[in-house]
């Protein structure tokens, strides 16, 4: 039972990353982002500065009418931390 | 402002969010950024073409480039942390579409001494070591303060560059030296510049260099064009502002030469702080701009390179000490930016081109009549062709084509007062005014050349245009 149940959680938890890694490829074309770690922050993967997590808002408020106020932008830091944050989000 | 009732009745009323004044670099990032966070925008442009003081015009066959020389601020694609690659993500561009190409060395060029830099710094530096021996720690020491500074600040206050830097800096000549293309390309201040636009312009022109886009500045607008049509943003040309209207302490929209009214929220105004005061009706605040320029620019049937003048840009002064100011006649020849267009990595011009620039004095050109202002533009272009015979001495070529743009050009087509390229001495960081709900981008603001006025656009449009909850 709880192998299943991890497992919906797992293609649900992809389906999160996939929405961010869209936004990453809109927000940052010239980068690779297909090697991207999970675990790592972004901004140390990538180059990105504040203003372009204005715009990973941006597009998350534009695609999924997904508001996250500033307060709670650290949380967006990596792959893994944005699929916590986000997921119930989706939920909802 | 009153709006008569006649004129409201038989005239348009439209509304946007926010209306954007100039179709120049920092106008049209404005509204890129605007409309990609949903806003409605229109971009209002008093000329037939967008650019603004960085644009293009055409003569019989050939396209001209009116402007900077080059764009500041070069990188190589993936570097990370850039003011290039940072408006690139902003406005959703691809490094490859500007196809850069860079330079290949400059040339500060005194009486005695001079300085070659190139887009890598360590050119410069050993120029400096073996020309100034005693100076090269020094030099290192303010690359390590240009290094720690934070230029960015929206909040910084003016502090005199040079009375600073002598500090770090000891022999006047090179400190001279070294400031005199900054100043050049982008200083608003006689003979000073602000520390932190000495420290922007230190950074994008001898750390990061020069460079150009394939088919020059035409490429850049035309991929802002794109990007705005994809956005469904529409821009009026042809379209003058009469006034910026308001209603107690707030603007309401404008009202357009042809007397249509159109309403916004908030206006983001790219045509001078001066300027855009006077629109509004506010008290002036912002002092005018001191410093305006004549260009020639040769065409020739030979390339520059042909004859030995491989540099990309010269900065030439013949004086002792350069003078950043307004001058006394209608221009100086003692100092010149003399640009060799074809001398980037990739030559894609059909012809050979050199752009000579001098100071100018305003208030002399807009005194003279007609007939002395064509022989005030010949004196020009014979000033500039000595100055060739200066820094290029073997090339001897005849032009096949010249064409001469003076301060009432500027003037004319840019809207700055007193063709005030750099704009006011005074620069609203933070793009407020006295005015709510309308703010200052592109020169004025802060932040020039080509990169500097899209960042400009960029990061006003964000402060106070894009909601961050």
């Amino acid at each position: 039972m709880s192998s299943v149940n991890s497992e919906i959680v797992g293609s649900e938890a992809n389906k999160v990353r996939q929405v961010v890694v869209d936004i990453l490829t809109e927000v940052a074309p010239d980068e690779d982002i297909s090697c991207l770690k999970n675990e790592v922050a972004l901004r140390d993967q990538m180059d990105l500065d504040s203003m372009d997590f204005l715009d990973i808002v941006m597009e998350l408020k534009k695609r999924h009418s997904i508001v996250v106020p500033q307060e709670d932008y650290p949380r967006l830091e990596s792959l893994n931390s944005c699929v916590e944050y986000l997921s119930p989000k989706f939920l909802n | 402002m009153n709006i008569s009732h006649q004129n409201s009745s038989t005239n348009q009323e439209e509304h946007f969010d926010s209306i954007v004044i100039g179709a120049g670099m920092s106008g049209l990032a404005a509204a890129i950024r605007l409309a990609m966070a949903g806003q409605s925008v229109t971009v209002l442009e008093q000329h037939s073409i967008a650019g603004g003081l960085n644009s293009y015009y055409r003569r019989g066959k050939r396209k001209l480039d009116v402007g900077l020389h080059a764009m500041t601020n070069f990188m190589e694609q993936g570097q990370k942390g850039k003011p290039l690659g940072k408006i690139l993500k902003q406005l959703r561009l691809r490094y490859g579409q500007l196809k850069l190409s860079p330079q290949k060395s400059s040339l500060i060029h005194f009486p005695n001494q001079k300085l070659c830099f190139s887009n890598q710094i360590e050119k410069l530096q050993a120029d400096i070591a073996q020309t100034f021996p005693d100076q090269k720690e020094n030099f290192e020491q303010l690359l390590e303060f240009v290094d720690h500074f934070n230029e960015t600040d929206l909040n910084h206050q003016f502090i005199p560059a040079s009375q600073h830097l002598s500090q770090i800096i000891t022999d006047p000549l090179l400190l001279n030296m070294l400031m005199t293309p900054l100043l050049l390309y982008g200083s608003a201040n006689q003979d000073e510049m602000d520390l932190a636009q000495f420290v922007i312009m230190f950074k994008s022109i001898y750390l990061e260099g020069f460079m150009r886009p394939e088919g020059g500045v035409r490429t850049i607008i035309q991929l802002l064009l794109d990007r705005l049509d994809s956005l469904g943003v529409k821009i009026r040309y042809r379209t003058k502002v009469q006034a910026i209207l308001k209603s107690e302490e707030h603007v309401t929209g404008v009202l357009l030469q042809s007397e249509d009214v159109i309403l916004a929220n908030k206006i983001y105004s790219s045509i001078g702080s001066l300027e855009s005061e006077q629109l509004a009706d506010l008290p002036l605040r912002s002092r005018p701009g001191a410093l305006s320029f004549v260009e020639t620019i040769f065409h020739f049937e030979q390339r520059p390179s042909d004859s030995g003048a491989d540099q990309t840009i010269i900065f030439y002064n013949d004086r002792p000490k350069f003078q950043y100011h307004c001058p006394a006649t209608l221009f100086d020849p003692s100092s010149a930016v003399v640009c060799f267009p074809n001398n980037f990595e990739q030559d894609d011009g059909p012809e050979g081109v050199i752009r000579i620039t001098f100071i100018a004095n305003y208030q002399l050109w807009s005194k003279l009549s007609k007939n002395d202002y064509l022989n005030a533009k010949e004196q020009v272009k014979m000033a500039a062709l000595a100055t060739i015979k200066q820094v290029a001495p073997n090339f001897s070529a005849t032009p096949i084509f010249t064409d001469t743009f003076t301060p009432m050009t500027i003037e004319r087509y840019t809207g700055h007062i007193g063709g005030a390229v750099y704009g006011s001495p005074d620069k609203w960081r933070d793009g407020t005014t006295e005015l709510a709900g309308l703010f200052l981008t592109g020169t004025d603001q802060g932040f020039l050349g080509i990169v500097g006025s899209l960042l400009s656009g960029i990061s006003i449009a964000n402060l106070h245009g894009i909601s961050r909850d």
